[in-house]
């Protein structure tokens, strides 16, 4: 099937907007941020059922920058992982999605995350235990392990739990392992360079030993072929460090700004941008 | 008990290829059989307590029966997080095993002993909290572990302690077991102090009924209630901060019981102690020598 890319992660961007607006919730901005990243990925890169969202053989998205889970949800709900109307039910009463990824309950939503640097451990354990499993049946190859991949936000980074992963899915060679940074520079309280410097952060990866790329994490088309090309290298964890903009396509007002993190549309700016 | 932890783990590894092992670099002269016989269901994670914790939730999301390895601060307060929400919240089928129980590691200072585990990990939901008396215990704790699918916490003694059970009491989790019977006061003991508690109740004047209680969480509320039905008093040994633990677990099931009884937690107080020595010492220092605990209990 032939998909038009940036209509996907147009109508993605409104869903988002969409559910940001009735829940007056917060954390547009990271959620913006990550779109097309997660297009690339439900519609080229994963191998995934939406019917069979418990296949084992299936490749795992673990969103770890889980207050951003807006965006996965509108992900999810257009790639026919649970019908559309659940999004009405964001952050409300008896409402199916919750503000903070939970497991069991939403299709396609691998683990309950929301208190960050915890999603790479996880990632590492299940992409060492699926390396482990696969390798003792036959019907495999070594290049056709099921991959994990996760999503990290920027700020996420400095927690340093994230860093003992880094250590532990390099000395494992677990190459089935691929996280991606949504390196949009801001965190909660300020830019990421006056809050806690990160740079440079793609050779701190290289330094734990993962093999590194940067790419424009809003081109579709150069994330999917860096997505594609994961393994960078054989016996390596990658990482891919996606260039962004905190509230990309939203509200004008919020992008590239601390208040993105806070503040959902207003009543003109949701009419503006849904039409 | 930290043998008989070792060596039934391996019997279990050996017959299911999906029990592995994480440490977080330790087990120095407990693990190297298991290394040997089951080096693929072994990882050392290096000093790294909370990646160990969030690699196990992982493992067990994909099928594997992980059990991850400290001392019991490093495995219990260090990953508390990823305890509460990669293992719990997600009620994944991790085993949780600490060792060095109170003041085990008396010497070596507050930082290494363990006073509030249980008091912490009782909070949490889905996780069941096992503390054995014994080695024999020990072995019955860590089989009972394996055979149930959920978050376990094992709180472990260290080497050589006695053997307080001549005979494998009948366990369950979630049921304490009475190792005598008596009708004037009922001492309900839990982990390490178990063999404090029989010589207790050997010392007192008194017809005691004593409980070794493995399990503090779901604890045996039934089991309580009996004894506030068949003896004149309550108290509970255990080296655990006087705050959380197997005191106030029983304590909450008196309370809510409706019929009130002379009852006394005896445990750590409420301070970290300024003088570090050995665990007898320590135990002195803190009101847990078994004449001091023999005094408190004739005076109730």
């Amino acid at each position: 099937m032939t998909y038009n890319f940036s209509e996907i992660a147009a109508t993605v961007r409104r869903d988002i907007i969409r559910m940001c607006y009735e829940a007056q919730s917060a954390h547009l901005g990271g959620s913006l941020s990550c779109v097309e990243i997660l297009v690339a990925l439900y519609w080229r890169v994963m191998h995934i059922d939406p019917k069979r969202p418990d296949d084992p053989n299936r490749d795992r998205l673990f969103f770890s920058k889980a207050h951003d889970v807006k965006a996965l949800y509108a992900v999810l709900g257009n790639r026919g992982f649970f019908p559309k109307e659940w999004f009405f039910g964001y952050e409300k009463d008896c409402g199916h999605l919750a503000g903070h990824a939970v497991r069991g309950i939403v299709p396609g939503v691998e683990i309950s995350a929301g208190s960050l640097g915890h999603g790479l451990s996880m990632a590492a354990g299940a992409a060492f235990a699926l390396k482990k499993r696969t390798m003792n049946d036959e019907q495999r190859t070594v290049n056709n392990y099921p991959r994990v991949f996760t999503i990290l936000s920027d700020g996420e980074c400095d927690e340093g739990s994230v860093w003992e992963a880094a250590l532990f899915a390099a000395h494992h060679k677990l190459d089935n392992l691929i996280a991606v940074i949504d390196y949009n520079k801001l965190q909660a309280y300020g830019r990421i360079k006056d809050v806690l410097n990160l740079e440079p952060l793609t050779k701190k990866w290289e330094a734990f030993c993962w093999s590194a790329r940067e790419v424009d994490g809003h081109d579709l088309k150069k994330l999917t072929t860096i997505l594609l090309a994961t393994p960078f290298v054989k016996g390596k964890p990658s990482v891919i460090i996606a260039h962004t903009i905190k509230g990309f396509g939203g509200p004008k007002r919020l992008i590239e700004q601390v208040s993105s993190q806070y503040k959902p549309p207003t009543e003109e700016e949701y009419r503006e941008l849904i039409g | 008990m930290r043998t008989a932890f070792a060596k039934t783990l391996l019997i279990l590894a050996k017959k299911d290829k999906r029990i592995m092992l994480l440490t977080g670099d330790l087990g120095y002269s407990v693990f190297e059989e298991f290394q040997r016989e089951c080096p693929k269901q072994y990882i050392n994670c290096g000093v790294a307590e909370q990646n160990m914790t969030g690699v196990a939730a992982g493992l067990a999301l994909e099928g594997y029966r992980p059990c991850i390895y400290s001392i019991i601060p490093f495995i219990s307060m260090r990953n508390f997080e990823q305890i509460r929400n990669d293992i719990c919240y997600q009620n994944l089928n991790v085993k949780i095993v600490g060792v060095g129980s109170g003041f085990t590691y008396g010497p070596y200072g507050h930082t290494h002993h363990a006073l509030e585990d249980i008091g912490i990990l009782r909070t949490i939901s889905n996780i069941v909290i096992m503390a054995p008396g014994d080695p024999v215990e020990a072995e019955l704790a860590t089989k009972a572990a394996f055979s149930y699918k959920g978050p376990v916490y094992i709180r472990l003694g260290r080497n050589g302690e006695p053997v307080i059970h001549t005979k494998k009491p009948k366990f369950t989790i979630g049921r304490g077991i009475v190792i005598k019977d008596g009708t004037d006061a009922t001492i309900i003991a839990t982990s390490n102090m178990l063999d404090s508690a029989v010589k207790v109740a050997q010392g007192v004047m008194k017809s005691v009924r004593l409980i070794s209680m493995p399990t503090i969480k779901p604890i045996d509320a039934e089991l309580v209630r009996d004894s506030i039905h068949k003896t004149r008093a309550i108290v509970t040994i255990e080296e655990h901060s006087i705050i959380g633990g197997l005191g106030s677990a029983v304590a909450e099931v008196i309370a809510e019981s409706g019929g009130g009884i002379p009852f006394q937690r005896i445990a750590v107080p409420d301070r970290f102690t300024k003088t570090i020595g050995t665990q007898e010492f320590m135990r002195e220092a803190n009101g847990l020598g078994i004449e001091q605990i023999v005094k408190k209990i004739e005076n109730i």
